[in-house]
């Protein structure tokens, strides 16, 4: 714990450190902040691997009701990848901050919201977790308003999130207290106790309103609307951090609300978590493939990856709840490694996504284009992370997504309806996002690094800072490593899983560097594959070499012919995802506008001619806005009521008065 | 018509099974010289300004009665995967650019088949207005198919010296 | 000893294995375009011919567009290796390839997406509308036929209990009323939609268009030369090959090399062979009798495949 507590601390100094002058400001801060988020690796790697629980109490903080913490494998894991993202971030900070990220407060900011992040796990009492959770949904609302004070998407997104992750808390906080109706303390091995000795309808009503928070954070739909208007704006590493570590928090509190400190509760919560899981994982995909922004792009592929972790926590919750601890724990243990997989290459994709804006002033793919010639480094970490999200093989995103799928595989054994719909949803979901996933990170990578230029901007991009590159490449690493020898995070993970599951079953994924399952017949040994695939492709090169008698010979595209051949005649990122949007417009719903103006002598001849083609997010535009219209109707038509004349008010208190007393009487 | 039909699908099936004969099989003519495309030829047809006669012999050339596909030889559609080029017509002014452009696309080494009197020396538009030059004076061909329009057979026979088959 | 021998016995059946698929790739397109050309009253190219083209290729040199990066030349031999590698460890000649006890089928669907996504990253590279189109066109394909290929081959592996590939084998060979049942002709009839649609034959594509606009996974190779053209082509057949022998060995395994013998091996080559043809005969069959679908009716083909292998997916747990 104490470990735990100086990265706390560090990061605490790093905070302080921000008012120091400019000069000294991102080094000083940066480098407290980076030590901060080694300190508690080093922590949560420690009790991982020796699976013990710390915990630490102190009234100092917070008078009378005191600051709980507790370090357990779970939270350790999900400490392991928030202060892996977050010492990339600091890492990534001293060749990106510029302009208003170098000011005191954003920088403090940043290290508060690092501290949260590594704080919100071990939080083990109601109090502790609220706090953490606010302190780190208010210093990420802050930090969206950082770079653009005067840009008005940013100040509707920082609306947008504040409000949502406000009634998110809201409602967690309504169904933790619901957990303390015993009257017992407020501490999390207080209501583990006695949990059980609740009505189940008070234990399904407070799941219920945590999940609804939980989920919120998550990025599950329909709760998402405010993911991705407020990662886009956010700066770069803010995002990353949000988009790795901030939205695992939701994961980590299903898990450790409902699998936890409920027992497992009853079947149907888990079918509610996986079909919630089902929906983020498809609505997530598809907004994906249709996005033009490369930062919407990816914050909707985090909807899409965390609708497939929850999927596989809605999975273990199910089986078991009907009796097949072993299944569940491989469930588990897949949805973990996903999260932990998804928080490095997530980071590095939106690490690179700021390296791009900061090289060629725009996020818009349509505007972008072979970028791959001035920022080879990055197109190329770019396209491992793309890779890995893509599930190519002997990466992380494969390992996890095999774990996973073997899970829902072996999950069909039980044959009682909740856990057949949740397995037949999960291998549907898997099966229609694989693909769509694919599509829209080709189209982010091939037509924003490859081609040619599609404007000014990405003519004249140049190269980043090392140290963003630096970053980018240390979140890569995690991507390597999990995908090539997962077997050694195996274990971790499997202590992670069983806090969740409280299991005593043997682990169903036997020791070895790959992934063997040791009760069915399933294993992969990504190491042997990438050894083969090396193997051949340096066979093949070496043949190239040998057969080629000179060079390749450089020489104009081929174009039919055409004369003149621009830039603009290439597929843009829009046209790409065409086909898609028309396949499924139903569910897209894109708004297209035609404006004709006529020439004012005829009107059969055409002056000019406007096109417009729009995907918003469905359930904003239908769902959201349409209740925000009425409420704000309502609000319109209330103020009649407010006519301004003194004797209406007065005649209101009078009749209020009135009221009252023939209600008490 | 329901008839008619079937009859189509049964006889598909059926010419499966039977062996077909194509019209006209000459002996193999000697192979161009230094051309070693060992069975196998792709060319990409340029149209340079034709009158699509020998467009049409080429289709037939290529159809079921002649079929230079059984020498190896086949239409492409790039020029990156073509070993040359297939001209029919007199080069007018609106082709001059995009034959250049796909003589340039060609990757090396790589031969031009000249395909009917206009390509060989200008034909009946030698000197017309719109024509902006005859195909020598652009690239030189390495076979030559004289006519107007030149017989399949022919067209075959070229083709067969440069496959070797 | 023993395990030494059936080591290197294991090297030999999958070095087999790989030169015989990747000689079996070109082969069985040029039988498919020879069986075509029959059926239209044509004598057409003699099977050898593909072989020959890829010879000849070889020898040519290598063009680069001048906007194009270290991808152009680097997709062709990814596609050929993750090909490779994927026919390396399916049991196709013997139950006992190299990585058997790895060969999950799972790795061959993703590795077989990676070519894909390969395909597609050399299109938008070449910095051209064609190449842009191919790439569009190919990955939304390659989405709509991911879903019924996944959930097919789930179907088989909640089928057999594992989704290990020699075990699904093995386990097919010792219940054979599984083949006949309606679970398995389900997911054949989704895998061989989603065949047609991965190796580009009509009516999902048509391989000998010369309309660009028409052209699907045509168009992303439009800017190969030379010897890279040859890799991608050669990768390209031996992706058909591939697909081909799994759904043989799949839905009618038997003639596959079980025990550690050579003249099992022989035979279990030749078997492979003989049931390749059969299942490219069958393609080529509805080749001939269907013209290439518009590019927005393929997704109705697709979705039908996908429902198809759900439907595989819960008559196989109904039936268990």
């Amino acid at each position: 714990m104490i470990l735990l507590l100086l990265g706390l601390g560090a990061c605490v100094l790093a905070a302080v450190a921000a008012s120091l002058p400019r000069r000294y400001r991102v080094p000083v801060s940066v480098s407290l902040g980076g030590i901060g988020c080694a300190l508690a690796f080093s922590a949560a790697m420690r009790v991982l691997v020796t699976g013990t629980v710390e915990s630490f109490h102190t009234t100092k903080l917070m008078p009378m009701i005191g600051l709980s913490l507790s370090l357990d494998p779970l939270g350790a894991l999900f400490i392991l990848a928030s202060s892996f993202v977050g010492f990339a971030a600091c890492i990534y900070c001293i060749g990106y901050a510029k302009g208003e990220l170098r000011s005191r407060t954003a920088m403090s900011l940043l290290m508060i919201f690092i501290l949260t992040l590594i704080a919100v796990p071990v939080a083990s009492s109601i109090v502790s977790l609220m706090f953490c959770w606010e302190l780190m949904a208010l210093s990420s609302m802050l930090l969206i308003l950082t770079d653009q004070l005067h840009s008005r998407e940013a100040r509707s997104a920082a609306l947008w999130y504040g409000v949502m992750t406000q009634l998110g808390a809201a409602s967690i906080l309504f169904g933790l207290l619901l957990l303390t109706v015993h009257g017992g303390g407020q501490t999390f091995a207080d209501i583990k106790s006695h949990s059980l000795a609740l009505s189940s309808t008070v234990r399904s009503f407070a799941f219920v309103l945590a999940l609804l928070g939980f989920a919120s954070k998550a990025g599950a739909v329909p709760l998402h609307v405010w993911l991705p208007k407020a990662h886009p704006e956010a700066p770069s590493p803010v995002s990353a951090l949000m988009s790795s570590s901030m939205v695992a928090m939701g994961v980590y509190g299903i898990i450790r609300v409902g699998a936890d400190l409920l027992h497992g509760g009853t079947v149907w919560w888990w079918v509610a978590v996986a079909a919630l899981g089902a929906v983020s994982a498809l609505y997530g995909a598809l907004h994906a493939t249709t996005s033009t922004d490369i930062k919407r792009l990816l914050a909707y592929s985090t909807i899409d990856i965390l609708g497939l972790v929850l999927i596989g926590v809605g999975a273990a919750g199910a089986l078991y709840d009907t009796g097949h601890p072993g299944i569940a724990e491989l469930a588990m243990m897949a949805a973990l490694l996903l999260v932990v997989a998804h928080a490095g290459f997530k980071g590095a994709l939106f690490l690179g996504a700021g390296a791009i804006e900061r090289s060629t002033g725009t996020r818009d793919l349509d505007q972008l284009g072979g970028l791959i010639h001035a920022m080879p480094v990055t197109a190329a970490l770019f396209a491992a992370s793309a890779c890995s999200i893509m599930a190519v093989p002997t990466l992380s995103g494969f390992s996890s997504e095999w774990l996973l799928l073997q899970g829902l595989l072996h999950g069909f054994v039980d044959r009682s309806t909740p856990t057949l719909i949740i397995m037949l949803l999960g291998v549907v979901a898997l099966a229609l996002t694989g693909g769509l996933t694919a599509v829209a990170f080709v189209k982010a990578f091939g037509i924003g690094f490859l081609g040619q230029p599609r404007s000014l901007g990405a003519a004249n991009a140049l190269d980043v800072a090392p140290s963003m590159k630096l970053a980018m490449a240390l979140l890569v690493l995690p991507s390597i490593v999990i995908g090539v020898v997962p077997g050694l995070l195996i274990p971790l993970v499997s202590r992670a899983a069983r806090i969740g599951l409280a299991t005593s079953v043997a682990s169903p994924v036997a020791h070895g560097s790959g992934l063997v399952l040791s009760r069915f017949r399933g294993t992969i040994e990504p190491a042997l594959l990438l050894a083969g695939l090396v193997l051949v492709l340096a066979t093949v090169w070496f043949v190239n070499q040998r057969l080629a008698q000179r060079s390749a010979r450089r020489v104009d595209a081929w174009g039919c012919g055409r004369d003149l051949q621009t830039p603009r005649m290439q597929y843009t990122a829009t046209s790409f995802a065409e086909p898609l949007q028309r396949v499924f417009a139903d569910v897209l719903r894109p708004q297209s506008d035609v404006e004709v103006t006529h020439v004012a002598e005829s009107q059969y001849y055409e002056q000019s001619l406007m096109y417009q083609n729009r995907v918003s997010d469905v359930l904003e535009q239908h769902g959201y806005r349409p209740m925000i219209d009425a409420a704000l109707r309502i609000g319109r038509s209330a103020r009649r009521l407010q006519n301004g004349s003194i004797h209406r008010y007065l005649a209101f208190g009078f009749v209020a008065l009135l009221v009252i007393l023939v209600v008490l009487a | 018509m329901k008839h008619a039909r079937r009859s189509r699908s049964l006889s598909a099936f059926r010419s499966l099974l039977s062996k077909p004969v194509t019209d006209g099989l000459e002996d193999r003519p000697p192979t161009v010289d230094g051309v070693h495309l060992r069975g196998s030829l792709q060319l990409r047809h340029v149209d340079a300004g034709s009158c699509n006669g020998c467009e049409a012999e080429i289709t037939s050339a290529l159809g079921p009665n002649y079929d230079a596909g059984q020498f190896g030889a086949r239409l492409v559609a790039s020029p990156r995967h073509a070993d040359g080029l297939l001209v029919t017509g007199v080069v007018t002014h609106n082709m001059m650019g995009p034959l250049q452009q796909t003589l340039a696309a060609l990757p090396r080494p790589s031969v031009i088949v000249a395909c009917g009197d206009c390509a060989v020396n200008g034909g009946i538009f030698k000197g017309a207005l719109g024509v902006a030059a005859t195909l020598d004076e652009v690239v030189t061909p390495d076979v030559l198919i004289p006519g107007c329009p030149p017989h399949p057979t022919q067209i075959v026979q070229a083709l067969r010296t440069l496959t070797g088959r | 000893m023993i395990a030494a021998v059936s080591n290197a016995f294991s090297v030999l059946a999958t070095l087999l294995q790989v030169v015989l698929v990747a000689l079996l790739g070109p082969l069985l397109i040029g039988f498919m375009a020879k069986t075509k050309a029959r059926a239209e009253g044509r004598v057409g190219a003699p099977i050898v011919q593909p072989l020959r083209d890829l010879r000849k290729l070889l020898s040519k040199e290598r063009l680069h567009a001048r906007h194009s990066s270290v991808v152009l030349p680097l997709a062709p031999m990814v596609i050929f290796a993750a090909t490779t590698v994927a026919i390396a460890i399916s049991p196709l000649v013997t139950t006992h390839p190299l990585l058997g006890s790895s060969a999950d089928i799972l790795v061959i669907v993703y590795l077989l997406l990676t070519g894909s996504v390969a395909a597609a990253l050399a299109g938008l590279d070449a910095g051209t509308a064609f190449g842009g189109m191919g790439a569009s066109r190919a990955m939304t394909i390659g989405a709509l036929a991911e879903p019924a290929l996944l959930v097919a081959v789930i179907a088989l592996s909640i089928q057999s209990g594992t989704s290990n590939l020699p075990s699904i084998i093995a386990t097919t060979m010792t219940h054979p009323n599984w083949v006949s049942g309606p679970s398995r002709l389900l997911a054949l009839v989704a895998l061989v939609i989603v065949v047609i649609a991965e190796t580009g034959r009509l009516p999902v594509d048509n391989p000998s268009t010369h309309l660009e606009l028409t052209m699907i996974h045509e168009a992303m190779i439009l800017e190969y030369a030379g010897p890279e053209l040859a890799l991608v082509t050669l990768g390209a057949s031996m992706r058909l090959a591939l697909l081909f022998s799994l759904i043989a060995n799949l839905f009618f395994p038997w003639g596959i090399a079980t025990s550690g013998s050579f003249v099992g091996l022989a035979l279990g080559a030749v078997v492979l062979v003989g049931k390749t043809a059969v299942v490219a005969l069958g393609i080529s069959l509805i080749e001939i009798r269907s013209a290439k679908l518009r590019l927005f009716r393929l997704p109705e083909l697709l979705a039908g495949g996908f429902v198809l292998s759900v439907l595989a997916v819960i008559t196989g747990l109904v039936t268990r």
